[in-house]
């Protein structure tokens, strides 16, 4: 099923949760709704939902508008964050609930039920737990059984609210790809919520990257990656170099330095953020005319790539304390360098993305 | 008060306490506090408990069955058991009401509703009384109308159920508000997703998460209602026979200098009580059972 929202407004209070939201959800894809916290991706959730009204705005289902429908008749699965499993009743209990409460006529024979109820258990691969109460599962065991409880009332969407978030990272690691296995397998459309940018990433067909109650910038994973529309959105995907400076010819001053710039369309003289991602950036020893002078303060070994953190004079960011950088090297860039700590050196970027400042 | 789940939890923790020699009081000061507390125990509540049996007793089987089945003292424990039938019932719902609006929803005016609810105990029962004098008396705001209309309410049995409603409200709220915010409203919510009507929610969902804690309630609001004096001596009358509760009789028994007949009636009042704390010590230990797994492994 098809879901767009139009025009979501909710407000708390003087709290501005959203602030105009229209978003499309394709039929069958998995979305993540990513964003630092407060942004008000839970609330978007739970609005389509039907847990939380909106102010303004109308949420349609399949082209149908399903504003005024009771969350009973939405036909949503909800996974919340903390599973919300009902502790007094068993794992089958659990999932069995959504087929039991159903009204006299619509509801399944018990023999039907317990079918039904064996499949999704199977389907999470927990069938072992079936006589156990919530208390006695893991996390990951229980964020299952949610699911499979959510799944049992053959919802037509599939709603999750922070779903690996209160796991451990290895667990985490392990039921993101469950479920993006899941998902291929059943194709429901399902929309999650998250703050971690790796796990948006890696498990999402699309990513709606939210901020401050706005979209900034919603598309396929490696788009909203790789060309990232906003300053927001470029310094919370990834790990990100910030500079401040002035916008001179076909260069960027920033603090005692310059940097080339080769794709530009700020104004010349102009105010300026630019990001640089660890991996775009160059160390440049001896010499060197162009770039920004930074000190090396510590060479970090680990895995195939080493990094290097340096740290650039007062006022190179913007602020008044000295800032702090990291470059990105191969070992064999790294071992070319010979870096040592203290080393002046200059840090400079060919790939510099430079957004106006004020609309940071 | 604390809360039926946690009153045993102490006990677990007290034994992780005492084995662990950086947190070991010295042996002196354990003597010296388990002593003090033993022997308070001992003289101020044990001794007049036992007291209230032998001087009950004193005179013999016959006077104090006697006491008991003569026709005042049986129309007082008819009466007693016959307000706590009102009372609780009421109480048990109205506690539920409150506890289900403080936790579910939000509005203005949700800490002052909060601090009202504790309003009964916070106030001395005698002036429990009398506020329902000045409003339901003869000479109260509502007095001449209910005359006219041949309704009484003070000295009379309605004055006695208001009073004890009044004085025992805050039991069972005051016991599930809690209880309630700890659990949230996440499992209410994932019922309502699944299809649950309100009532579904309630019965299936809201209800066995709350039940031990309810019950908790209910026997704490029972006792009080059977042993309130002060609010339903001011509203009662004390006319013999008709409004005379359980403690009400025992007064006046007192005062008339009949000392075995009033601690005759008085004991079968302890003897209440007594049950009621066996009833109460059940509940707790079998919701520290049912808490128990709430608590990860």
């Amino acid at each position: 099923m098809s879901i767009e929202v139009q025009d979501i407004r909710k407000t708390f209070g003087r709290f501005v949760a959203l602030d105009g939201v229209s978003l499309d959800f394709p039929t069958g894809e998995l979305i993540a709704l990513l964003g630092p916290s407060g942004c008000g991706k839970t609330t978007l959730l739970r609005i389509i939902a039907g847990l939380e009204w909106p102010d303004k705005g109308r949420v349609l289902f399949d082209g149908h508008d399903a504003s005024h429908r009771d969350v009973r008749e939405r036909q949503v699965g909800f996974v919340f964050q903390h599973y919300a499993l009902f502790r007094h009743m068993t794992v089958l209990e659990n999932i069995a609930f959504g087929l039991r409460v159903k009204p006299q006529g619509s509801r399944p024979s018990e023999a039907d039920i317990q079918r039904r109820v064996g499949d999704l258990l199977e389907l999470v691969q927990l069938g072992w737990l079936a006589h156990r109460y919530p208390a006695q599962l893991s996390g990951g065991q229980r964020q299952r059984i949610a699911l499979a409880r959510a799944l049992a009332v053959e919802p037509r969407v599939l709603l999750l609210d922070e779903p690996f978030g209160a796991l451990d990272a290895k667990v985490r690691k392990e039921l993101r790809r469950w479920l993006r296995r899941l998902h291929d397998e059943l194709h429901i459309t399902s929309i999650f919520v998250t703050h971690d940018q790796d796990e948006a990433l890696e498990v999402a067909d699309r990513v709606v990257l939210m901020n401050k109650g706005r979209i900034e910038q919603s598309g396929t994973a490696q788009a909203v990656y790789e060309h990232p529309a906003t300053a927001f959105a470029y310094s919370f995907l990834g790990a990100v170099n910030r500079f401040a400076g002035r916008v001179d010819g076909h260069s960027l001053r920033i603090g005692g330095g310059a940097v080339p710039l080769c794709e530009s369309n700020a104004a010349d003289g102009e105010e300026v953020i630019a990001f640089a991602r660890p991996h775009e950036l160059h160390i440049l020893t001896g010499e060197a005319q162009q770039g920004i002078p930074v000190t090396v303060s510590r060479v970090l070994l680990g895995g195939a790539t080493a990094r290097v953190e340096l740290t650039g004079s007062a006022g190179s960011n913007g602020h008044a304390e000295p800032q702090h950088f990291e470059v990105e090297l191969t070992r064999q860039q790294l071992s070319d360098l010979d870096l040592q700590p203290g080393q002046p050196v200059r840090l400079t970027s060919a790939r510099l993305r430079v957004f106006p400042a004020a609309r940071e | 008060m604390a809360g039926a789940a946690t009153a045993l939890g102490g006990l677990r923790g007290a034994a992780r306490f005492e084995a662990n020699t950086a947190t070991r009081d010295p042996a002196w000061v354990k003597g010296l506090v388990l002593s003090l507390s033993l022997g308070f125990f001992l003289l101020f509540l044990l001794l007049p408990l036992i007291a209230v049996f032998v001087e009950a007793l004193r005179r013999g089987w016959s006077v104090y069955l006697a006491a008991l089945i003569e026709p005042d003292a049986v129309s007082a424990i008819r009466l007693t058991l016959l307000t706590a039938a009102i009372a609780v019932p009421l109480n048990l719902v109205f506690g539920i009401a409150a506890a289900w609006t403080i936790t579910k929803f939000d509005f203005r005016g949700k800490q002052m509703l909060i601090t009202f609810i504790d309003l009964p105990f916070s106030v001395s029962p005698v002036i429990a009384g009398l506020i329902y004098v000045l409003v339901f008396g003869a000479q109260g705001w509502f007095g001449p109308w209910l005359g006219e209309h041949g309704i009484k309410i003070i000295f009379a049995v309605p004055g006695i159920v208001l009073a004890t409603v009044f004085v025992t409200f805050p039991f069972v709220a005051r016991e599930l508000i809690p209880l309630m915010q700890a659990q949230g409203r996440d499992e209410e919510e994932a019922a309502l997703v699944l299809g649950a009507s309100g009532w579904q929610m309630f019965r299936k969902i809201t209800l066995p998460n709350i039940k031990w804690a309810l019950l908790y309630g209910v026997i704490l609001c029972n006792a009080r209602a059977m042993g309130e004096f002060g609010a339903v001596s001011v509203v009662s009358g004390h006319i013999r026979g008709v409004t005379n509760t359980m403690p009400l009789h025992v007064e006046i028994l007192y005062n008339e200098y009949q000392f075995a007949a009033a601690f005759a009636v008085a004991s079968l009042l302890a003897l209440l009580a007594l049950v009621t704390l066996a009833v109460k010590t059940y509940v707790e230990w079998r919701a520290s059972q049912t808490a128990q797994p709430g608590e990860v492994p």
